[in-house]
C-alpha cells in the first residue's frame, strides 16, 4: 500500500543533526482501515480506506453495511480509494494501514484542498503585474486587454480573468518525510501541504528525489 | 492545535535561563569547520524576543571595535552550548531598536536589582 490519509495539524520546525532548522508539516495519519478491495482483469487492484470515525447518527444503513464486511462497527468520516500500481501487493480486507509504510527520507506527494480565498483579482490569483502605482496611472491592478477586438468579436475561452479562487483539490509533489512517529500516527513532511488545519490530507509514495535533495 | 503543541514541547529546551529585554546575555555557539566543532562565544544586549514555541528566537545586540553587530538566534537551537544571564537589565519596552541610535553613555542600561 501506497497511500493514507491523514488529517493536517499544523507547522511546526525540526532540527537536523547539523543544527539546521526544516520546517514541517505534522500530519496524523491512520490507522486507516480497508474497507474494499477490486481487482480488475488488466491486474490493477483499488483499495478503499477509511480515516476518522463518523457518528452512528450520521451514518447510512448503506454505510454501516459497506463496512461490516470488513470488521469495523463504526464509519470512517472519510472513505476514499486508491488504485494501486502493477505488481503492488493488496492489502486484504480488515487490514489495517498505518503510518509505518513510510520511512524518513523517502519522498511524497500530499493531495488536499487548498484554503478557500473567496473572489480574487487577477494580480493575486494569476500573478499578474498590474498597471503601474503612479505617473498617472489608473489601472492599478486590472487585467488589461481581453484580447483582439472585432475579429472574433468575443474573449478567448480559458481567458484569465477574476475570479474564485482556493478551495480547490491540489497536490504538492517532490516532499520529504522527515520523521515518522508510529505510536502517535505522526508525519512530519517537510516544507508546506495543501489546505488548512485539520484539513484532509493523501500522502502517497513518490518515489524518486525530492525537491530538497 | 492542542495536539500540534504537544508535539511540539518534546523539542523544547529546558536549561533556557529566564531572561528578556535589556539583559546582557553570553551564548556559546557551536561552530563546524570542517571536522572540528568548536564553541564561538557572543556576548549582547538582548534587544527583543519573538515568536513562541519552537520557533521563538532572541536578538542580541553588542559593540564590537565601534561596530554595531545583531545576531539572531533561535532559541531552541541545538546550536547554542550554553545560554548565560550575565547582567539583569531594567528597561521598560519589549524591543530595544532604540538602542541601534545611541552610543556610548546613552547606550548604557540601568542595572535590575530584584527585591
Amino acid at each position: 500500500m501506497n497511500t493514507i490519509i491523514g488529517r493536517k495539524l499544523g507547522m511546526t520546525r525540526v532540527y537536523d543533526d547539523a543544527g539546521r532548522v526544516i520546517p514541517v508539516t505534522v500530519i496524523e495519519a491512520g490507522p486507516c482501515p480497508v474497507v474494499q478491495v477490486r481487482s480488475g482483469d488488466d491486474g490493477a487492484h483499488s483499495v478503499q480506506i477509511g480515516f476518522g470515525t463518523r457518528k452512528a447518527k450520521r451514518s447510512t444503513k448503506a454505510l454501516v453495511g459497506h463496512v461490516k464486511a470488513s470488521g469495523l462497527t463504526t464509519v470512517p468520516a472519510q472513505l476514499k480509494e486508491f488504485v494501486l500500481g502493477e505488481g503492488d501487493e493488496p492489502p486484504k480486507l480488515g487490514d489495517t494501514i498505518t503510518v509505518d509504510i513510510f520511512q524518513a527520507g523517502e519522498t511524497v506527494k500530499v493531495t488536499g484542498t487548498t484554503k478557500g480565498r473567496g473572489f480574487q483579482g487577477v494580480v493575486k490569483r494569476y500573478g499578474f503585474k498590474g498597471g503601474p502605482a503612479s505617473h498617472g496611472s489608473s489601472t492599478y491592478r486590472r487585467p488589461g486587454s481581453l484580447g483582439p477586438g472585432t475579429d472574433p468579436s468575443r474573449v478567448i475561452k480559458g481567458k484569465k480573468l477574476p475570479g474564485h479562487m482556493g478551495s480547490e483539490r491540489h497536490t504538492e509533489t517532490g516532499l520529504e518525510v522527515v520523521r515518522v512517529d508510529i505510536e502517535r500516527n505522526l508525519l512530519f513532511i517537510r516544507g508546506a501541504v495543501p489546505g488548512s488545519k485539520s484539513g484532509i490530507v493523501t500522502v502517497r509514495k513518490q518515489g524518486g528525489q525530492s525537491r530538497y535533495a | 492545535m492542542e495536539k500540534l503543541a504537544i508535539i511540539e514541547r518534546e523539542g523544547l529546551r529546558t536549561d533556557i535561563p529566564d531572561f528578556g529585554p535589556g539583559d546582557t546575555v553570553r551564548v556559546q555557539v557551536r561552530v563546524r569547520e570542517g571536522e572540528k566543532e568548536r564553541l564561538q562565544v557572543f556576548e549582547g544586549v538582548c534587544i527583543g524576543r519573538r515568536g513562541g514555541g519552537m520557533s521563538e528566537t532572541f536578538m542580541l545586540r553588542k559593540v564590537s571595535s565601534g561596530i554595531g553587530v545583531e545576531r539572531i538566534f533561535p532559541l531552541h537551537s541545538p546550536g547554542l552550548a550554553e545560554i548565560k544571564v550575565v547582567r539583569r537589565g531594567r528597561v521598560r519596552r519589549a524591543k530595544l531598536y532604540y538602542l541601534r541610535k545611541l552610543s556610548g553613555k546613552a547606550a548604557r542600561i540601568r542595572e535590575r536589582r530584584d527585591s
